[in-house]
């Protein structure tokens, strides 16, 4: 496995440079299809509006996903990705127009034996916190 | 409601076998829009030292809860899904996963227990070759909302 990031030279409190994924309603669709969740609350907004949701909202395992993905550019290789979990703690609405974007940041909480670090990431969906609790640890080169 | 706290414990039968396939890998790399190359192409996945192309962390959604569904739902366990959101989710590994992996999935309902006012059930997932090599193991909390009091 290839890190492309060494062990070495990361410290302890750094951050990592924060990335804006951009969220659209065909993005759902595609995943709903690649996961095979096709809860309506993902796709149909009449019926997310019905039980009580602001409209349509992401998956929350897309969600874990675009951080999941946010941990694997920055790391270099996916298969460095030992441990990863995440709280689902807000929602991610999905408007029809515009979409949303995500806005993914990440710290090195802590260096750990055997190459390996903690990333604590934060994820935001308009402003607020979407993902809490969420962990990735890596092993580097 | 309370959920059925008999289910502690309660494992399931282990899944049929799922065969990771390149083709289902690139598919769900494309729907998380992940343009990675190690996730489609087996030289560039064997140039960065694995023996085929890799999954991304969260594909193991796509099998692992299998056909669980049946006793999730059923009434004896007693989860309203209208009200079910998923709380939690973590993926612990052992070895990343490769496309020709054909692996099993048994799963354990870990934990159920009140979180405030709501009720949290966690299942945890062994992911393993059918050889019985182990993958990862999943960690899904469901969290099932209290209704307005």
């Amino acid at each position: 496995m290839t890190a492309q990031v060494k062990y070495d030279e990361i410290e302890e409190g750094a951050a990592l440079p924060p990335q804006t994924y951009k969220v659209d309603r065909i993005d759902l669709v595609k995943y709903a299809g690649a996961s095979g969740d096709f809860n309506p609350i993902h796709w149909r907004e009449s019926f997310a509006k019905s039980v009580g949701l602001p409209d349509v909202i992401a998956h929350g395992m897309y969600t874990m996903a675009q951080a999941g993905k946010y941990v694997t550019d920055w790391v270099g290789d996916p298969g460095a990705v030992v441990d990863f979990g995440v709280r689902f703690s807000g929602m991610v609405v999905v408007p029809d127009d515009a979409g949303t974007e995500l806005e993914i940041s990440g710290v090195v909480e802590k260096k750990l034996d055997d190459n390996l670090i903690v990333l604590a990431l934060t994820t935001r969906a308009q402003g607020e916190k979407v993902l809490t609790r969420a962990k990735a640890t890596v092993r580097l080169a | 409601m309370p959920i059925n706290r008999d289910y502690i414990g309660r494992t399931f039968p282990p899944t049929d076998p799922y065969e990771v396939s390149r083709v289902k890998i690139r598919e769900f790399a494309d729907a998380i829009g992940d343009s990675n190359p190690v996730y489609r192409d087996r030289a560039a996945a064997q140039a960065s030292g694995h023996p085929d192309v890799v999954a991304p962390p969260t594909f193991p959604v796509i099998f692992a809860l299998g056909d669980t569904g049946s006793v999730l739902t059923s009434p004896e366990l007693g989860i309203n899904f209208a009200m079910v959101v998923h709380g939690e989710q973590r993926f612990v590994y052992e070895r990343p996963l490769y496309a020709g992996d054909v692996v099993v999935c048994e799963s354990t309902i870990t934990e159920i227990r009140a979180a405030g006012r709501n009720e949290l059930l966690t299942i945890e997932t062994e992911v393993k070759t059918v050889d019985g090599a182990h993958i990862c193991t999943a960690y899904n909390s469901l969290v099932e909302r209290a209704g307005a009091a």
